[in-house]
């Protein structure tokens, strides 16, 4: 790990970005399964998908993957921007103004907010799940733990869904420059198909974004 | 035109710098900008006060020697210019100009406004170049290029060293710079064959003089003021991961 | 008269390159490491005979007065680089541009020289297309060539309207890789003040370090100068703010001939000035002369119309317009050379014609053009020209015609240099604008860029060689030597007393006193008392300088105004041996128009069987009249014609 402070400016972008890559794909997994409590109120799906990832053996081994992906893009991030930082060491008196991409200024705010956001939520979802007590629920198809019922519950709190709202949209910036901002990395930039990589890169954090956020608020307000 | 101008005025590399305001009258709205600042040092010199000092020379927008960073934008309010093909008519009667140096680690303040862009020189001796000497080469047309290709290696080429975009970019990044003379070289066949050489060594070079990292937010190409695209970048990164890829071991 | 000797090879005209090559001096590879070489210039010529030289395995140590070599000048000029490749197929050949390049200059360069320069011109494509310059190409792949400057061939390879730049850059490039290796050392933001002779031959220089104002020394065992030309001695002319003569002025103090001091090109498509504010002039490129056609208004009072601002261009019909380049040279019409098309406007501007508020300009009109091949067509090929001129006037010449006037361009004349580029004092060479070699009394358009390479890539790096070859035993140069000491002291007293005359008006304000007696005297149109009064109001306006210029601050930091005083000081004396060359110069040829030599239609008329010679001016002390050294023109390949381009 300590290497990647070593890396070159380019390769850390690579790096970054495959990871950026990476944990996008995981969103998508995450979003699918979690929009299944909008879809069976009886909660019975989304708790047997969960029952799945929690104990297929692939998916299990896939989840210090995505750790590691996680911690990898968190100090990268960290460290390019430090970088960044010290490679202008008087700030210009009037704020720059040139045209640039809008949300790519606040990445780090961004992500250091994500980041926070993430401890909450593993607090509550990942560590109960993993080492605290749920209660189990029997359907038909078979008794597994009651992980939505605690999802409803968080909802059902206003603070919480308000904080979670947040949290998703400044993932929903995050992801806006993120997303284009990676095939650039990679060196993936063709005057055919970038323009439909950015337009991809929109649609897909506002499709997510709404997606996450639809979970909460059709919780707060209709369960 | 009547202006006030808030500049930056240092003596030395090593003295600390700070803002003086200056007043300049009757100052004409077909005058450059640095005809302006021509009149300003005229008379300070009159006054016997120090002239400020700043790089410039062509006053065509070819050489890149002049280098100010006006209102919050490198080379001013413009695209695609250098500062001494703006004129005053872009100004209001009256308006505040705040002018500065560019501002990064690599590009220490000499005086005034001059920065010191030597940084630049380092990166192209680590690689900018094809290592051939003078004579023994083959005709010119012995090596045919698409058209395509020639006018890609153009764009990038075209570049003229003056640091807009490390001024511009919040990482103060080179990438710009250094994308252009990697692309370049890496679409002609001349440059192709030290290409993986080239773009690790002036990555290298870049990063040890301590430039910040690229976050792909394009204020390089807005300023640029012969408005290179950032797509030279991706193909360095390109290159870049190609290059570290398929190295053989040294 | 022994001193000039331009020692030119023997044999016949092709075959004298050749020849010299296979007979000369060479310095074996152990021995190159022994010896030293300054080069002071960056430019095109500077930079490629320092990559040369370091790639040969001498020690080089490089001179620039910018921050990086990619500033200097030789980055501005547009059009492109002459080279007799003949890929067209339209006839093209060596001696085919030999003879124009000869023809062009009006008969008054070296045959032999120029035959050279014609004969390197295809090596230097080469190079620079295997340095990854990417010059425009066709859509088979091949380089592409354009027409240029009324030549009647299509031998001009380009790349944009950047070319210059382009080939700066290579050969900056190849200086940088010179650099890494070790080869060569460079000194950017370094300005020469002083030549040192040791026993005769050039050993070193002394500069300032612009940065830090301290004055070093550094010796070699040979020098090469490769400043530039000394157009801004006119103040307003296209080169760069910081473009001047001062190291070839002070190699001329220390014994080295000027040729031809007073041939200058005035280029006509500038845009014109526009306010005392100016500080240059910027060129429009020549290639507008291909589609645009110039014009002044036929009558007296539509001009004067115009110059009040109560009539516009558009609102004056076709009958009401003259047309005076298609009207006096209806062969070549607009597309005359440079000097034939600058007079022209100078002349009706002179009578009254001219247009803007100034009066000091003429039309370049493109409505006719963009009628017959389409607004879109001429976007193509003018569009960023149009762009930057409307940026600088404020006019859209899609709608109303450019203005344009002639500015001073390109200084044909220079340090005095034999076949081998060297000067007259031995072991100093100079290369590109700052020697007279090539050029004659005008330089074709697109061969100044073939010239500094020539002489950087392909000339110097051969007979630099010859000379050196009996260095050999010469050990590296102590800088504490007596002629060191000299040298530097004389520096130190010239800045010491601008810096302690703090008189009342400022250096600018100097030069642009000078740059107007230059402009109305020794300008587009001389003659006899126009001369002979500049001469004197120069040694007035130098003797008032020395007395009341103030230059502000101390020599110990950075300090433009300081820089600009010492190059000032240098131009003081070089407007007046202009002046007097200009004076001396009883004919009119190629740039170089004496009122008094004309034909009946105006004209320029030579004096051949007087005149065919190259004048070579030789210091002789301050404040004493300088001594003319003849060098005559021997034409035995060629034949001797007026310049006709009706």
């Amino acid at each position: 790990m300590s290497k990647t402070v070593t890396y070159s400016s380019v390769a850390k972008k690579i790096i970054m970005s495959l990871a950026g890559l990476f944990l996008t794909s995981f969103l998508v997994v995450h979003l699918l399964i979690n929009l299944l409590i909008l879809f069976d109120k009886s909660l019975e799906l989304f708790n047997q998908a969960a029952h799945f990832m929690a104990t297929n053996p692939l998916i299990q081994t896939f989840q210090y993957v995505l750790f590691f992906g996680f911690i990898l893009h968190i100090i990268l991030g960290v460290v390019l921007q430090i970088q960044n930082w010290v490679a202008r060491p008087v700030r210009y008196e009037r704020k720059g103004s040139s045209e640039q991409s809008y949300f790519s200024k606040f990445m780090i705010h961004t992500g250091a907010i994500i980041f926070i956001f993430l401890i909450i939520h593993f607090a509550n979802f990942f560590v109960k799940a993993k080492f605290g007590h749920i209660d189990s629920i029997t359907y038909d198809s078979g008794t597994y733990e009651n992980l939505g019922q605690l999802v409803v519950m968080l909802f059902s709190d206003g603070g919480y869904v308000i904080f979670y709202v947040i949290a998703i949209l400044l993932l929903g910036f995050h992801l806006e420059h993120g997303f284009q901002s990676a095939f650039q990395s990679l060196g993936l930039n063709h005057s055919r198909y970038t323009p439909f990589i950015k337009g991809l890169g929109t649609v897909f954090s506002i499709l997510v974004t709404l997606g996450f956020i639809a979970i909460p608020l059709v919780i707060y307000f209709s369960f | 035109m009547d202006l006030t101008l808030k500049i930056w005025r240092q003596a030395t590399a090593s003295e600390k710098g700070k803002f003086v305001e200056y007043q300049v009258h009757n100052i004409s709205a077909d005058a450059s900008f640095l005809e302006m600042l021509d009149v300003l040092n005229e008379e300070l010199v009159r006054k016997g006060e120090d002239p400020v000092a700043f790089d410039h020379d062509c006053r065509e927008g070819i050489c890149g020697a002049c280098s100010l960073y006006i209102n919050g934008r490198p080379h001013g309010p413009d695209k695609g210019i250098t500062t001494c093909q703006m004129h005053m008519r872009r100004f209001k009667d009256g308006e505040t100009i705040v002018i500065e140096p560019w501002r990064a680690k690599p590009f220490p303040v000499i005086k005034d406004l001059m920065v010191d862009r030597t940084a630049f020189d380092e990166i192209i001796q680590a690689g900018g170049y094809v290592s051939i000497n003078t004579g023994g080469v083959p005709d010119a047309n012995a090596i045919p290029i698409p058209k395509r290709d020639a006018d890609t290696a153009m764009d990038a080429a075209a570049c003229i060293g003056c640091g807009a975009c490390v001024a511009a970019c919040k990482n103060a990044s080179a990438m710009l710079f250094v994308a252009a003379k990697v692309s370049q070289l890496a679409v002609l066949p001349q440059g192709k064959i030290e290409a993986r050489e080239r773009v690790q060594n002036m990555v290298a070079k870049m990063d040890e003089l301590g430039f910040g990292n690229c976050t792909n937010t394009y204020a390089c190409e807005a300023e640029c003021p012969k408005e290179i695209s950032v797509s030279h970048i991706a193909r360095m990164n390109r290159e870049y991961l190609s290059a570290k890829l398929l190295s053989q071991k040294k | 008269m022994a001193k000039l000797d331009a020692k030119i090879p023997q044999g016949p005209l092709a075959e004298k390159w050749t020849n010299y090559k296979a007979h000369q001096n060479l310095v074996n590879p152990s021995n190159k490491r022994r010896l030293d070489i300054i080069v002071v210039g960056t430019g095109l010529a500077g930079a490629s005979a320092a990559a040369s030289f370091g790639e040969m395995g001498f020690n080089v140590k490089v001179f620039g007065i910018h921050d990086s070599p990619r500033r200097a000048h030789s980055i501005a000029a547009q059009g492109g680089i002459n080279a007799a490749k003949n890929y067209p197929n339209d006839g093209d050949s060596i001696y085919r541009l030999f003879y124009d390049t000869i023809k062009g200059g009006d008969y008054r360069a070296r045959e032999a020289n120029v035959y050279r320069l014609a004969e390197v011109s295809n090596n230097i494509i080469d190079q620079c297309v295997a340095q990854g310059v990417p010059f425009a190409r066709e859509y088979g792949g091949l380089l592409d060539n354009r027409s240029f400057g009324g030549a009647q061939v299509s031998r001009t390879f380009y790349a944009r309207g950047q070319t210059g730049q382009q080939l700066l850059l290579g050969a900056y490039s190849a200086l940088s890789k010179e650099i890494k290796k070790g080869s060569v050392k460079m000194f950017m933001r370094r300005e020469m003040l002083e030549l040192v002779v040791i026993e005769g031959r050039a050993r070193g220089i002394i500069v300032r370090n612009l940065i830090t104002g301290e004055i070093e020394r550094h010796s070699a065992h040979a020098v090469v100068i490769a400043t530039g030309g000394y157009s801004n001695v006119f103040f307003l002319s296209t080169n760069a703010m910081a473009s001047n003569g001062s190291a070839a002025w002070k190699v001329y103090k220390k014994g080295a001939f000027f040729g031809n001091p007073s041939f200058t090109q005035i280029h006509p498509t500038c845009i014109p000035v526009h306010g005392d504010y100016q500080s240059k002039l910027t060129l429009m490129s020549e290639s507008l002369r291909n589609d645009g056609r110039i014009w002044v208004p036929k009558h007296k009072d539509d001009a004067e119309k115009i110059q009040k601002g109560q009539l516009k261009p558009t609102e004056i019909p076709e009958d009401r317009r003259d047309y005076y380049l298609e009207r006096r040279y209806p062969a070549f019409g607009n597309l005359v050379p440079r000097d034939v098309a600058s007079r022209a406007a100078k002349e009706r501007c002179d009578a009254g014609y001219g247009v803007g508020s100034t009066g000091l300009a003429v039309y370049l009109d493109f409505e006719d053009a963009i009628k017959r091949l389409g607004k879109h067509v001429i976007e193509a090929r003018y569009g960023n020209l149009f762009q930057m001129y409307e940026k600088i006037v404020d006019e859209n010449p899609y709608e109303t015609p450019m203005m344009i006037y002639p500015a001073v361009h390109y200084t044909m004349g220079g340090i005095w240099v034999d076949y081998e580029l060297q000067t007259t004092i031995p072991g100093l060479f100079a290369a590109g604008e700052a020697n007279f070699s090539d050029h004659g009394a005008n330089r074709l358009g697109a061969s100044a860029l073939m010239q500094g390479l020539s002489d950087g890539y392909f000339v110097l790096p051969y007979t630099i060689q010859n000379y050196l070859a009996d260095q050999i035993r010469v050990p590296r140069f102590d800088t504490n030597l007596p002629e060191f000491e000299q040298a530097e002291k004389e520096a130190k007293e010239r800045i010491e007393k601008l810096l302690s005359i703090n008189g009342t008006d400022t250096v600018d304000t100097f030069h642009r006193r000078l740059g107007l007696i230059m402009w109305d005297h020794v300008g587009m149109g001389r003659n006899k008392e126009g001369l002979e009064e500049a001469i004197q109001m120069i040694q007035e306006l130098r003797a008032e300088f020395w007395k009341n210029v103030r230059v502000p601050g101390k020599n110990e930091m950075v300090n433009p105004e300081l820089e600009k005083a010492l190059r000032l000081a240098d131009y003081m004396e070089l407007g007046e041996l202009m002046a007097r060359d200009a004076l001396l110069r009883e004919e009119s040829c190629g740039g170089h128009f004496r009122e008094e030599h004309q034909t009946e239609e105006g004209e320029a008329l030579r004096d051949d069987e007087n005149f065919t010679y190259v004048s070579a001016w030789e210091f002789t002390g301050d404040d004493k009249e300088p001594k003319l050294n003849k060098e005559p023109l021997v034409f035995e390949f060629i034949e001797v014609k007026q310049r006709n381009y009706k």
